[in-house]
């Protein structure tokens, strides 16, 4: 399939292209004649699975890895040798997922990384401040150049590579998940740069599990399966179904559309007469990660319960508490009546909480492990035979049921966990916390950079357990779509407990003013955002 | 795979599941294989060594020169097995070095006469050997004090360790050696038993014992998991600044029983033994070359192995090719560089880091 799609006049020659990549890793053969036009001017959107291709593409396109077969052209003209690494960044220049500046250094420096400008051979740092600050300001972007990247937040250190991409003269943009780390106003302010890149004639290759977001700044969509691309068209002239349908590959597969009535289902709610798996007792704590102040509740065996806030909000640092990953200055938990001791994983875990970390690649997994050690890393006392031995077969057994139940795609659960695609790893790391049989489930983000169809499962799977085995369940999260599982929300702002929505299905509308700590049904503020163009 | 006979019902998810399991054991033997095939990959090394020493001296492949090699590298090879331990956690000592000669050092002070230079206790010698242990958990439990809970850096502070410890031992005897060392205590590392030296037993008995640990054993296997990724073997509820400490304490066993292999060899302990040779070079050469990571969680004992044996061989293949001895050391370090890239071209991305 080809993604020609011309627009309508001025611009003839693409400003990047991609013409029949075909790339194998092993004995995965990642793409399949990939075909792909980027316009100038024009933003495209490239959505599909986990493990569709879609990183094997972006990093091909930005010269990290040779195609087997095909090319890579940038106006017209063959792309750069591999190895020639600034004429390939003059051509394309990619923002990924994680963030790529170095914390120790200035934004002045970020920006021009490994190309300062320089006078007699030494580094000219008036000039490359007065450069910086150049481009910052020509883009509406109002970062200070002397800063330290360290003291920038997720969002200024995702402008200063974009600044950094712009530096060097691309005209041409890989945006790899942008929105993954940003809070809705900073959303807001990214979609409103890309308009104004791509006003100025910039292409830009969108990459997002969002499909909202895709339909928002999108003029053009590709989708990507099993290392083809299946669908391109204009974002106008297609529905999100369609898109769906086309990643997942046919219509019956559990898509988000189905989930959301199914899990919206009316539940009996739990017996008020139990006693709670969980109880948070004017808990509060200082963490730099966002604090949180004198919060309280409770969640009932089998009750889905819901937290969500602003990044800051203190929403994580709640969940990292009850999970025993985080300390607390004041206040009590305890699970099925027992008190925790602050901080300790190890006895957390024992008096039966599962914990699914925020970032799956500092906490989640051991990527030099196999998918099956990975999966029983917490029930190793439980497998283990005499004096503490166990074999590797016995961790492969208990694995499995997990893994077939997660649709963990591997080679085997021999594989080592660091070669997954990432749904696939956080589908590794909600198997380790399912292992221990847990009688409270702790999730944070639990579906963040996974693929729709992906997403739904792990939600189901994560209702499905609470159902059956009357585990209590606390999801922390941001992505409203985690939510529909929930019997209640909680929402948190500035680390206090805000409000409660304890009637599903949750008005989208309401809990976003309720996160931005405004109350049901009160007006929008006037659009108060420093950092817009003027 | 899925011969059982099952009523109707269930037997098509079975015949699944059989078959799904059937594709993991497969999937789990090859991969086996494979980590087999990297776990060897220093064999041909070896083998040409093997056929380069027969070349140089007819006496290479006799049985006295062989179980000559193998006492003489078995000291080395159980502060391998320390380090090794301690790299798998993501840490680094060098001060096994230290414990290497001050462990036993303390011991033989303790239980030779005055005239040998003792301190005048004259304990009996089994409690020598006791001695030497418990200093060696000493040191491991020190350093891991203060790498664990008090948050500082191992390499500094086993660096800081490895110097204080050579001074004690240096400063308890005042420079001298300590000589006639009683028949008990200096067994491990003189005895033989036949033709076989009992050192070689033992540092073998070490090597396997503690590879199955490592393969087998929860706390084996939480190594990997802590040193791979701490944060998340934390998360997973692993005892985390436990085990980092009790590899620590491990380690210097180790290294302490290595010293009293190698003050039984010679008969003597010196007031420079273990830092005057300067072990805890060839000690990281080994690891290293054996495929244990320096930044933790990957490598194992079979690596390590080899890597041991390796040193051994072209020492010993130097000693008998006559190699002037002034250029014996830039020999011996120009070998263990060109063996760590053939570890690297064998063993692919992940070894020789």
């Amino acid at each position: 399939m080809t993604a020609n799609l011309a627009p309508a006049a001025s611009a003839a020659v693409p400003a990047a292209e991609a013409a029949g990549i075909y790339k194998q890793f092993g004995s995965t053969q990642a793409l399949r004649g990939v075909d792909l036009t980027l316009w100038p001017g024009r933003c495209l959107g490239l959505v599909g699975r986990n493990g569709a291709g879609k990183s094997t593409l972006v990093s091909i396109l930005s010269g990290i890895y040779p195609a087997d077969r095909g090319e890579v052209r940038f106006d017209g003209a063959v792309a750069p040798a591999l190895g020639a690494v600034g004429a390939w960044r003059r051509q394309i220049a990619t923002v990924f997922q994680h963030s790529m500046v170095v914390p120790g250094l200035t934004v002045a420096e970020n920006v021009f990384l490994g190309r300062q400008p320089q006078r007699a051979g030494l580094v000219d740092w008036r000039q490359m401040r007065d450069q910086a600050a150049q481009i910052m300001s020509e883009w509406g972007f109002s970062i200070d150049v002397n800063l330290a990247c360290a003291d920038l937040t997720v969002e200024q250190r995702q402008i200063v590579e974009i600044a950094r991409a712009l530096a060097s003269g691309t005209r041409c943009l890989l945006l790899d998940e942008p929105t993954a780390a940003l809070e809705r106003a900073g959303i807001e302010r990214l979609f409103a740069r890309v308009r104004q890149l791509t006003a100025n004639g910039v292409a830009i290759l969108y990459i997002s599990h969002h499909l909202e977001e895709v339909f928002e700044i999108c003029q053009d969509v590709a989708v990507i399966r099993d290392g083809e691309l299946v669908l391109t068209g204009a974002t106008a002239g297609l529905s999100k179904d369609q898109l769906v349908s086309a990643m997942v590959g046919s219509n019956v597969a559990a898509t988000r559309a189905d989930l959301a009535p199914e899990a919206a289902r009316q539940r009996s709610p739990a017996a008020p007469a139990q006693e709670p798996c969980l109880v948070i007792d004017h808990v509060s704590s200082g963490s730099p990660g966002g604090r949180v102040t004198d919060v309280s509740l409770e969640v009932r065996p089998g009750e889905r319960v819901g937290v969500t806030g602003l990044l800051s909000a203190g929403v994580a640092t709640l969940a990292r508490i009850v999970a025993g990953a985080a300390p607390y200055e004041t206040g009590r938990v305890l699970v099925a009546g027992t008190e925790l001791t602050a901080g300790r994983r190890d006895l957390n875990l024992k008096a039966g909480v599962g914990y699914i970390p925020e970032d799956r690649q500092a906490e989640g997994f051991v990527a030099a492990l196999s998918v099956a050690e990975n999966a029983t890393m917490t029930i190793t006392d439980w497998l283990a035979r005499v004096a503490g031995f166990l074999r590797p077969s016995t961790r492969a057994a208990a694995a499995a049921p997990l893994a077939r139940r997660l649709s963990i795609v591997s080679a085997g659960l021999g594989q080592i966990s660091g070669e997954l695609s990432g749904g696939n790893q956080q589908k590794v790391t909600v198997a380790r916390a399912l292992a221990r049989e847990p009688r409270l489930i702790v999730a944070i983000t639990p579906t963040r950079g996974v693929d729709v169809a992906s997403k739904s499962l792990l939600l189901a799977e994560l209702a499905r357990v609470t159902d059956e085995t009357g585990a209590g369940l606390l999801l922390a999260s941001d992505e409203l779509d985690d939510l529909v599982i929930c019997d209640r929300v909680i929402v948190l702002v500035r680390g206090e407990r805000f409000t409660e929505f304890t009637d599903p299905p949750f008005d989208r509308e309401a809990l976003i003013a309720a996160t931005e700590g405004m109350a049901r049904g009160t007006d929008l503020p006037p659009d108060s955002n420093p950092e817009r163009p003027r | 795979m899925s011969e059982t006979p099952d009523p109707a019902g269930t037997a098509v998810a079975d015949r699944g599941r059989a078959a799904v399991e059937a594709i993991l054991q497969g999937r789990s033997r090859s991969a086996v294989a494979i980590s087999l095939l990297r776990e060897a990959a220093l064999l041909p090394v070896l083998a040409i060594l093997i056929v380069v020493g027969t070349f140089v001296n007819s006496a290479f492949l006799t049985v006295s020169n062989i179980s000559g090699i193998g006492q003489q590298i078995s000291a080395l090879g159980v502060v391998v097995v320390g380090e090794s331990l301690i790299l798998l956690i993501g840490g680094m000592d060098l001060s096994l070095e230290g414990t290497f000669g001050l462990a036993p050092m303390v011991a033989a002070w303790l239980i030779v006469p005055v005239a040998a230079f003792g301190s005048g206790t004259v304990l009996n010698p089994y409690l020598g050997i006791l001695i030497v242990v418990a200093v060696g958990a000493a040191v491991g439990l020190l350093n891991g004090m203060l790498i664990v809970k008090g948050r500082l850096n191992g390499f500094i502070v086993t660096l800081g360790m490895t110097i204080v410890l050579a001074g004690l031992q240096n400063g308890i005897v005042k420079g001298n050696t300590l000589f006639n060392l009683p028949a008990a205590f200096s067994y491990l590392g003189s005895a033989y038993l036949g033709k076989v030296p009992v050192s070689l037993i033992v540092t073998v008995i070490i090597f396997v014992a503690t590879g199955l640990f490592l393969r087998y054993h929860r706390i084996g296997r939480a190594i990997y998991a802590v040193g791979g990724n701490r944060e998340a073997a934390r998360a997973a509820g692993i005892k985390v600044d436990r085990i980092r400490l009790g590899v620590y304490v491990a380690g210097s066993i180790l290294a302490a029983i290595g010293g009293l292999m190698e003050a039984g060899r010679v008969s003597a302990v010196t007031g420079q033994q273990g830092y005057q040779e300067g072990i805890i070079f060839a000690v990281f050469a080994a690891a290293v070359i054996g495929g244990v990571s320096l930044q933790g969680g990957r490598g194992n004992m079979v690596g390590a192995a080899s890597g041991v044996i390796l040193l051994g061989l072209v020492q010993n293949i130097l000693d008998l090719a006559n190699a002037p001895n002034y250029w014996i050391e830039a020999i011996d370090g120009a070998v263990i560089l060109v063996a760590l890239l053939l570890a690297r071209l064998i063993g692919g991305e992940a070894s020789a880091e």
